[in-house]
């Protein structure tokens, strides 16, 4: 029993294979510097969060479950991701806010020996520039991480709200 | 103020005399106003927009919807014909369907399982005679004399609307022909539902009637266009007024200048168009020729509260619903139709980033209607809108977008509905 313990003092358990602890770290560091760098105003840094290639999709559970394509939000590739960063910057209007994101325990697990599936809970605090905050947005992401000594990045980045309706709107990404 | 009080005094302002070119800033946010307008215009003989055909698809489904505040359920019925009925209990009043869409066999109100077939018609209750002979129903009870409130439904090109007046005239009617034609042109193939979400926005609900009919703000307010140098949409366009006999709905078209003939398309069913942008995504913007009548770009507003868009090759329809004097919850349901391929269901996705909650030329809708709603607080009863621009009439533009035609076209719709000389 004992050195059953021992043994598994460093890994995690995913189900198919066995999750390196160190591995979980550095995932988890991605996520939060992620969600930071929308928190903290550099929003330049987003898109590189991304392949060049990924995707990101916000949606709702409604949506979801009923299998319909188009959500709230679909960028395709790094390019359209900056685009989003540069509309918002220089041609979108809107009233000045922040977010605070706060993220749930992720769960992962292996996808392939490259790629990891993760779901993380989050709740997204918007704070409007006359101090008003409120809890904007509720849900989960569904993401795909693909990884190498190097490297990590999104190829998929799935963001599922629990509720249908967008308070007022929703430019800054989630 | 009781509801008396209120018909007794209504209407409770005269409108400025220069009449649709001026609005008067209290109707936004007057309490009295809103409840008014449940009876007037939203129960008045107008043809509301309660959901599309395609959302009922089996024997028994249903969807809930709204007529102004009134809460509604729409059927399809053991005929395969739509129902629409008032969302309360004949009993006590209670919400007889609390879950938004479904399929049942009846309606049976979970209160005190007074049961409701699929028009309405009241079937039976819980212990009608009784128990153990006593209590129960008095002996003249007739279950044939109760039901759910009837809401007269018409449909037209996959669109269920409803009224509650018996005066409101044939929906073709009401829309006039040019309208309907628009219509037909975009629904009259089987269509799919893409997806759907919608936004709470905090602002009187006629502030967005107005706004989907401001053809002057588009290119001020939605500047990603422009900035982003996407000359192909620097467009000839206007406005029709509808022909039907009142001037409460529009349409606002709008060309690519460098329009290709359809017949170089036929070959390739889809062409994708190339934007000389400034995206680094440009893909957002591939679209195809889908009419043959050079309309690539239209927003078509149905009094009182729909709308329809046909952004390139974005099809959605716009409907929003009044949460109370200052909100206002704006629906966004995405169509293609059945017969898209891939690549086409692929662009339509695309091409959904422009407008919704986080939509790259509607995004600023969402807050500019609240600037207003904060802006006219404390207007007082004398201060109003000015909106003149192309003149002071209701007449179709076909040159120009640049006119605030459409919203005196509303106006005059409300003005007439709610009384107000």
């Amino acid at each position: 029993m004992r050195s059953e313990v021992e043994s598994k003092k460093n890994t995690c358990d995913t189900g198919d294979s066995v999750l390196d602890m160190d591995l979980r770290v550095r995932v988890m560091d991605f996520l939060s510097d992620c969600a930071h760098s929308i928190d903290d105003d550099r929003l330049e840094e987003w898109p590189n969060f991304f392949s060049e290639r990924g995707i990101y999709h916000i949606t709702t559970k409604e949506n979801e479950e009923a299998g319909l394509p188009i959500g709230i939000m679909y960028c395709e590739g790094r390019g359209m991701l900056k685009d989003r960063i540069n509309a918002l910057r220089t041609a979108n209007v809107f009233e000045p806010h922040t977010y605070c994101h706060l993220l749930g325990n992720t769960r992962l697990s292996y996808k392939s020996h490259d790629t990891l599936s993760a779901r993380t809970n989050f709740s997204v605090i918007r704070t409007m520039q006359s101090g008003k905050t409120e809890n904007f947005a509720i849900g989960k992401y569904i993401d795909e991480i693909k990884f190498d000594q190097k490297i990590i990045e999104f190829t998929l980045r799935r963001v599922v709200l629990e509720s249908r309706r967008v308070n007022v709107l929703l430019v800054l990404p989630l | 103020m009781t509801e008396s009080n209120i018909t007794e005094n209504w209407p409770p302002f005269s409108w400025p005399t220069e009449g649709v070119t001026r609005i008067p800033f209290r109707i936004f946010s007057d309490p009295d106003v809103y409840k008014k307008e449940q009876e007037l215009l939203f129960r008045g003989p107008v043809w509301n927009f309660l959901c599309l055909e395609l959302e009922l698809n089996e024997v028994g489904d249903y969807k809930t919807s709204f007529i102004g505040d009134t809460p509604i359920i729409v059927t399809k019925g053991r005929d395969g014909r739509i129902n629409a009925m008032v969302n309360r209990c004949a009993h006590k009043g209670a919400l007889v369907c609390h879950k938004e869409k479904g399929n049942a066999k009846a309606l049976s109100c979970v209160y005190h399982s007074w049961t409701y077939d699929l028009t309405g018609q009241l079937m039976g209750l819980a212990f009608r005679d009784g128990l153990r002979g006593k209590g129960g129903m008095p002996d003249d009870f007739d279950h044939k004399k109760h039901r759910l409130q009837l809401v007269r439904t018409q449909i037209f090109a996959g669109m269920i609307f409803g009224t509650f007046s018996d005066e409101t005239i044939d929906v073709e009617e009401f829309f006039g022909k040019e309208m309907c034609d628009i219509l037909r042109r975009n629904f009259s193939r089987p269509l799919k539902l893409l997806g759907c979400h919608s936004q709470i926005i905090k602002n009187n609900w006629k502030l967005y009637a107005e706004n989907v009919r401001d053809s002057y703000h588009a290119t001020l307010l939605h500047t990603f266009y422009t900035t982003f140098k996407i000359n192909r949409l620097d467009m000839d366009g206007g406005i029709r007024i509808t022909d039907a006999e009142k001037p409460w709905h529009h349409l606002s078209f709008a060309k690519r200048a460098t329009l290709q003939a359809s017949e170089e398309y036929a070959d390739a069913n889809v062409h994708s168009a190339s934007y000389d942008s400034k995206l680094d995504g440009p893909e957002l913007l591939s679209a195809w020729n889908e009419f043959d009548d050079g309309i690539t770009h239209s927003i078509q507003a149905l009094f009182p509260t729909l709308a329809i868009q046909f952004t390139l090759n974005s099809l959605a329809v716009r409907w929003f619903t009044p949460r109370g004097v200052d909100e206002t919850e704006l629906f966004w349901m995405y169509l293609g139709y059945k017969d898209d391929d891939e690549e086409q269901e692929k662009m339509r996705i695309m091409q959904s980033n422009l407008t919704g909650a986080a939509g790259l030329v509607s995004l600023e809708d969402g807050c500019i209607n609240e600037f207003v709603q904060r802006g006219t607080q404390g207007a007082g009863q004398s201060t109003s809108a000015f909106i003149e621009m192309g003149g002071k009439t209701i007449e179709s533009s076909e040159a120009s977008r640049a006119t605030e035609v459409a919203i005196r076209g509303f106006w005059a719709g409300y003005k007439e509905l709610m009384g107000f000389v």
